[in-house]
């Protein structure tokens, strides 16, 4: 079916007045071209690529999340240049791990949905409804997630009310916790949760957050096969997004390649990392 | 009979009490200019309702603007959004145009005109900005599901025929915003019966604009202070700042909502 053709005319569903979810007006039009709506047979398991590790930090202001750009599919490298952190509207971003292409395509329906409820009502939605929105997501997906098609995001914004930038982190059934300061999930979090604990400093500069974000990722690419590290040869960074009142942006890679250097240097002769 | 009520009406008779019907709703209304002006197309209403909006964004390069019955065309605006948003995610972004939405909209009010107990009281105008003034597309729609495409302004809703006849003689190609924004509130203060010209302040005003340069949602509503400025003689701002509302150049409003390509190309392969 073509969405939205009814001889022409647009379906007598489309003129009702009412909910302002594109996800919910999706479950009553086009259901197929919701990834919840999907089942795999039982017993499948399939190979498909992977994200790996996301991290977030909070600084004075906003708040910052990077990812390596690492996707694994089993031993092989799936993809080295994959994006894995996404503006989702004006005030947000969302960083995923798991099953790549599921993930893409809930950030997708995501980034509509915020843009949908944006147009409809007139204004944005409260960074706690933006949250909250993304774990019914998730847990639209616990069905595949049990078959070993998991996705598990890490949300953060900039709470316009407040002047700071927040936190979210997921888990498979769709539960939705805040959490303080900084943040990691993904295949190499624990070692880049490590990372964090030491180098983060509460409310520091956007340039220090930065950095940290840039050396827990480091760190997480020295133990975690499945996290790529600064791949120096081809010049491709890590992901870095960063929110604050002036909305979310990416930090352009000229502005990523001196940190990167940088921390490399800084731990030539001095592989743990202790400073 | 009863009640005097005739037996046969003829369809002539039948469409013309109704156009008669749906053109008196219209008439009653404030009305709206949309004109284009060389980096975009402006929308200049008289409302002075903050949040009753009739002129609101449908997708990155598509507005929509409506005057008559509020419940009518809110159902339309409403529908638009969803026609879009739903094509958007199912093709692509760029697979969403104005003249697609503008058809559903006139096969909606057509079957509406004809089928229906009453028609809608509404006339609206679904204009896409494109890449150069060329390629900017206005479509008028009427309340029987007619399909104008107009070249350069629109004016529709009370005394709409006059605010035209002024339109035909003063817009030209290539105004800057300020200009036009100060020729349509002009137009838009005189009065029909020929009375006073009103002095409509920035307060009284519904603008919004299509910024042709703004990346991806081009949409943007200009208020207060800066619809002062635009519309004061001595001041020299003529057109939207292209960072005034706090994003700067890199803000992601800018780029495509679609995960894979949202940032500039030169930032290396899309996955």
């Amino acid at each position: 079916m073509t969405p939205g053709a009814d001889n022409g005319r647009l379906p007598a569903a489309y003129l009702v007045p009412g909910s302002s979810s594109f996800t919910e007006f999706l479950s009553a039009q086009a259901p197929t071209l919701l990834p919840s709506g999907r089942t795999l047979p039982p017993g499948a398991a399939i190979d498909a690529p992977h994200g790996t590790t996301i991290v977030t930090l909070t600084y004075a202001g906003g708040v910052v999340m990077a990812g390596d750009r690492r996707a694994t599919m089993g031993n092989l490298i799936a993809n080295r240049d994959m994006e894995k952190v996404f503006a989702t509207d004006e005030f947000s971003l969302v960083g995923i791990a798991g099953t790549a292409g599921l993930a893409i395509e809930l950030v997708r329906l995501f980034q509509v949905e915020l843009e949908h409820y944006e147009k409809i009502e007139g204004t944005l939605m409260s960074l706690e409804g933006k949250a909250n929105r993304l774990a019914s997501m998730i847990r639209g997906n616990l069905g595949m997630a049990m078959q070993g098609l998991s996705v598990v995001p890490l949300f953060a914004g900039y709470d316009i009310d407040t002047g700071i930038g927040r936190i979210f982190s997921y888990d498979v059934t769709g539960g939705c916790y805040e959490e303080h300061d900084h943040h990691s999930v993904g295949s190499g979090s624990l070692f880049a949760r490590g990372s964090l604990k030491k180098l983060y400093r509460r409310a520091g500069t956007l340039d220090d957050a930065v950095r940290t974000a840039v050396e827990s990722l480091y760190d997480a690419a020295d133990d975690d096969s499945a996290t790529g590290g600064p791949d120096v040869g081809r010049r491709i960074w890590p992901t870095i997004g960063v929110v604050d009142d002036d909305g979310a942006r990416f930090v352009p890679d000229d502005e990523i390649a001196p940190v990167v250097d940088a921390i490399i240097a800084s731990r030539v002769d001095n592989p743990g990392g202790a400073r | 009979m009863s009640a005097g009520m005739p037996f046969y009406v003829s369809p002539e008779q039948l469409m013309k009490d109704r156009a008669d019907f749906a053109r008196k709703g219209i008439a009653r209304g404030r009305a709206i200019v949309v004109l284009t002006y060389d980096n975009g197309i402006a929308f200049i209403g008289e409302n002075p309702s903050r949040a009753l909006h009739k002129v609101s964004e449908i997708y990155d390069r598509i507005a929509f603007a409506a005057v008559g019955k509020y419940n009518e065309f809110e159902n339309l605006r409403v529908a638009g959004v969803r026609y879009a948003d739903l094509r958007g995610y199912s093709y692509d972004r760029s697979d969403v145009t104005a003249r697609g939405l503008a058809n559903a909209y006139a096969q909606t009010l057509g079957t509406v005109f004809t089928q229906e107990s009453k028609p809608y009281e509404v006339e609206i105008v679904v204009a896409e900005v494109g890449s150069t003034p060329a390629t900017d597309q206005v479509y008028r729609l009427t309340y029987d599901g007619s399909v104008a495409d107009e070249h350069g302004f629109v004016a529709m809703g009370g005394g709409a025929e006059q605010i035209e006849t002024g339109l035909k003689e003063q817009w030209r190609e290539g105004l800057h915003l300020s200009e036009a924004l100060t020729l349509a509130v002009g137009l838009l203060g005189a009065d029909p019966a020929g009375g006073p010209t009103r002095e409509l302040t920035p307060t009284q005003l519904e603008v919004a604009v299509l910024d042709r340069h703004r990346p991806r949602r081009t949409f943007r509503r200009i208020t207060g202070q800066l619809l002062e400025r635009l519309l004061s003689s001595d001041d020299p701002t003529h057109d939207v700042p292209p960072a005034d509302d706090g994003a700067d150049e890199h803000s992601v409003r800018d780029v495509s909502t679609n995960p894979q390509t949202q940032r500039p190309a030169q930032d290396g392969p899309a996955e």
